[in-house]
């Protein structure tokens, strides 16, 4: 990642989460003097930023991969040389997950809200409007007592219906 | 000299030279984008990247050189010996490509309306790679354009903080008035502290936006103001051009450097429309009697000597706001231009039967700080209004006769307007570093002695003062020594004043010229590799290396007016003298003959410039 140490993660950490984290470090971190690492470094951290909120594009992996080649070669201290490190590393072994974000618009850690789905189980769904009262963004439907559904494009991934419901009928993924 | 290997090809460059240097003897260009050979690299664009074989360090391959994953960026790397090069291969040339698309993604890209099209560096050599589109998103902050000088404009939108214009500032005209401000991506090239270019220590020299390689310090374009005028059928339209003009405009036509093109300037000025084309030789012949006068004075009553005198605004202000305690020594002899302008509008409209209020002063110039020459303060409204209306630098009065389409060199030769029109040609040598105070102490010399013919001026270079010559003329008997530095860079300057404090070896003139030589376009010298090559040698020459930074140590010394009358330190200054040139009385009428004091009021001995203090406290350089 970067310093060379190693991090031990399990599956329920996102690997382009984690390359973000550690890119708005860098990016906070650079002293501006020089083009790659100045430029190159919030453009990375925003395509990641894109990917993660399930807009990006395969051509983007292109350009990412453009940037951190740049960055890594013609940046002028070890902060820019290896501030790409991480995108370098994950985009290398875990191309995976980059493409399902990118192809499923899912993160299978569950890490970027912006690509969680949350869902109404219709066969657990007592219809008691809890969740659709509790949702901030007007997303949850239904009768009285029949199975509600959620409309995908109101819902703002906050969680609160699944918090909710005392029937265990949401769930996220 | 160090002998290397640049792809493959064995070339030897001078010790200190830089992988630029070396691979220009194996015929590459490294691109650049940050690099100006008058500066100390600044290496903040890493676009000269290049790859260095280094030995193998697996042991299979028994020390072979093998390419290093990491690249070099060549402006800043110095050559050494044996060292192994490869100026280009597929990866390097992607990596730049990328470097210079980051570069434009953040750019405004609005050429057509920039004033550097077709000169900016950034254009070029975005147009050397082929850039057609770029594949990384648009993101241009928006900051507010400074156009509070009315020299210089600073559009920081368009930066690409390469650091050229604070090296110029702060290294070579030790003014320090621009600044990265910000850090990381917040970056943005502005005057020290935050406030206003008119508000800074800036002198309006005009260096940076010479150095600037694109269009984000550019000079102040007045050209609307002059069609405006022309338009007036209301006003009389004068024109004055300096000397050092006369070659810089053929240039910017193309013609060979060197080329006299003054007649083909009066034409040209007055096929645009001027009534009148005035030549700036004439007052430079008064302003030689107006302190060669002065001189005789002050030598021969004992006045304060040395003299120091300077037709540079930018200079003037350099040493009211940096050296104050020597404003008494200036010459109180006005530029040639600004008494050319007063004379304009007060003696020319009278002899013609012409309301003054009517006439329009144009002035070509080579420098944006005549600019702000003419509003400097009341001094320079001799006539009653502001005496010269509007500078013009060479370029932009390049882009007038461009703009009217006036084939500028199948344009006959013809004569400037007389009156003020005609001169003796000891004005010509104003255009070089010392000619004001040559020519205004042979005019003395013939004045004291009596003599028809003045002694010829040998001047000696001083040994380890870099830009600085002496000379030392008897004037029946007393030997008056001379001094003449060029730059306001910090090493030459603060010695000769330093000197001039402890007083031994005294000049009694020094003289100083803004800039090491003849101005290329108008704004001073061009960017050397701009320049023709036969001609950089001559105006690289006098570059002096860097200096240790920080503000010139003058505030301790006492005053030498102070020490020589023998009063504390602190005490009040004596009442000012106003010292009224007797030349200039002697040549036309007395309204106009006061040589003005150019020291405005707030400067005045004993008050120390606070602005002086802001880029030394404030700049922090990033590492
Ligand atoms: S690579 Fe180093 S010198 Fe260049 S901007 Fe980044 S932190 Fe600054
Ligand atoms: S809170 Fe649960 S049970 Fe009640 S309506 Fe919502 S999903 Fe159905
Ligand atoms: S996650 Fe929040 S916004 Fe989405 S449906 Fe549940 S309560 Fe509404
Ligand atoms: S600075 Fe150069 S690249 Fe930028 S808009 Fe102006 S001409 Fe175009
Ligand atoms: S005009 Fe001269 S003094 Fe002013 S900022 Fe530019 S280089 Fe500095
Ligand atoms: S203003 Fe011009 S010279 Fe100064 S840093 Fe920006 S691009 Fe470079
Ligand atoms: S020219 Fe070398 S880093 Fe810009």
């Amino acid at each position: 990642m970067g310093s060379g140490g190693l991090i031990v993660m399990d599956e329920t950490d996102c690997v382009v989460d984690i390359a973000k984290f550690y890119l708005d470090f860098t990016v906070d971190e650079s002293c501006g003097k020089c083009a790659p690492c100045r430029i190159g470094g919030r453009k990375l951290l925003n395509y990641l930023k894109k990917i993660t909120a399930g807009r990006g594009t395969e051509q983007d992996i292109a350009d990412m991969q453009a940037i951190c080649d740049a960055m890594n070669k013609a940046s002028l201290c070890g902060l820019g040389q290896t501030a790409s490190n991480p995108v370098r590393s994950t985009l290398r072994y875990f191309m995976d997950e980059y493409m399902e974000h990118i192809r499923d618009k899912k993160c299978r850690a569950g890490k970027c809200s912006r690509l969680i789905q949350y869902k109404i189980d219709a066969a657990k769904c007592r219809g008691c409007t809890m969740c659709a009262k509790k949702c901030p963004a007007g997303a949850i439907s239904g009768e009285l007592k029949q199975p509600h559904v959620i409309d995908q494009s109101k819902c703002v991934k906050c969680g609160a219906c699944e918090a909710t419901c005392k029937f265990g009928a949401i769930s996220h993924a | 000299m160090i002998s290397l290997e640049v792809n493959g090809v064995a070339v030897s460059v001078p010790k200190g030279s830089n992988l630029l240097a070396a691979a220009r003897a194996a015929n590459v260009k490294i691109p650049t984008l940050c690099y100006h050979p008058d500066l100390k690299p600044g290496a903040s664009c890493g676009i000269c990247v290049v790859r260095q074989l280094v030995p193998s360090r697996n042991p299979a391959d028994n020390g072979k050189f093998v390419p290093s994953p990491k690249l070099l960026r060549a402006c800043c790397t110095e050559a050494t010996p044996g060292m192994k090069i490869i100026t280009h291969d597929p990866d390097i040339v992607q990596v730049r490509k990328t470097v210079l698309e980051l570069i434009l993604a953040n750019h405004p890209n609005d050429c057509l309306q920039c004033p550097r099209s077709g000169s900016c560096e950034l254009q070029a050599i975005a147009a050397d790679f082929g850039i057609r589109e770029n594949p990384f998103p648009k993101e241009v902050v928006h900051h507010d354009v400074d156009k509070s000088t009315p020299s210089i404009v600073l559009n920081p939108d368009k930066c690409i903080k390469c650091g050229r214009c604070a090296e110029v500032c702060q290294e070579m005209q030790n003014v320090w008035a621009l600044e990265f401000i910000g850090r990381g991506e917040k970056t943005v090239m502005a005057p020290a502290a935050g406030v206003k270019l008119a508000d800074s220590p800036c002198i309006k020299c005009g260096q940076c936006s010479a150095h600037c390689p694109v269009g984000a310090i550019y000079e102040n374009d007045e050209t609307a103001k002059v069609w405006a005028a022309l338009q007036d059928p209301e006003k009389v339209c004068l024109v004055q051009i300096a000397p050092a003009v006369r070659v810089a405009v053929g240039e910017a036509f193309g013609m060979k450097p060197g080329a006299l093109t003054t007649g083909k300037i009066y034409a040209a000025l007055r096929r645009l429309g001027f009534d009148k084309v005035f030549d700036t030789n004439f007052s430079a012949d008064v302003t030689i009697m107006e302190e060669g006068t002065e001189f005789i004075k002050r030598f021969t009553e004992g006045g304060e000597l040395p003299l120091l005198t300077s037709c540079c605004p930018a200079w003037t202000d350099w040493m009211e706001k940096y050296a104050p305690d020597f404003t008494g020594n200036f010459s109180t002899a006005k530029s040639p231009q600004q008494m050319l302008s007063a004379l304009a509008k007060s003696y020319w409209p009278e002899k013609n039967g012409v309301d003054p209020k009517k006439v329009h002063v144009t002035s070509i110039m080579p420098c944006t700080a005549k600019k702000y020459e003419i509003s400097r303060d009341e001094y320079m409204s001799a006539s009653g209004q502001q005496d010269t209306d509007v500078v013009l630098t060479t370029r932009e009065l390049a882009r007038m006769i461009k703009a009217a389409g006036i084939d500028f060199e199948s344009l006959p030769e013809e004569p400037a307007d007389k009156l003020l029109g005609a001169y003796t040609g000891a004005g010509t040598i104003f255009g070089v570093t010392g000619g004001v105070m040559e020519a205004a102490l042979r005019t003395a010399y013939c004045l004291i002695t009596g003599d028809a013919q003045p002694p010829s001026i040998d001047f000696q270079a001083v040994r380890g003062m870099d830009g600085v010559k002496t000379a030392t003329i008897d004037i029946k008997g007393t030997k008056v020594n001379i001094a003449v530095a060029h730059q306001m860079g910090p090493q030459e300057r603060r010695q000769a004043a330093l000197r001039l404090h402890r007083g031994d070896g005294v000049p009694r003139r020094l003289h100083r010229r803004r800039w090491p030589a003849l101005p290329g376009d108008g704004r001073g010298p061009r960017p050397a590799h701009r320049r023709p090559l036969h001609r950089r040698r001559k105006v690289d020459a006098p570059h002096v290396a860097p200096q240790p930074r920080g503000p010139v140590p003058l505030q301790g010394l006492p005053r030498r007016q102070d020490r020589r009358a023998g009063r504390q330190e602190g005490a009040p200054p004596p009442p000012h003298r106003l010292q009224a040139g007797r030349g200039l009385q002697l040549l036309v009428r007395p309204r106009v003959a006061y040589a003005q004091r150019r020291r405005p009021r707030r400067f005045r001995r004993g008050r120390s410039f606070a602005c002086c203090l802001l880029p030394t406290a404030a700049s922090s350089r990033r590492g």
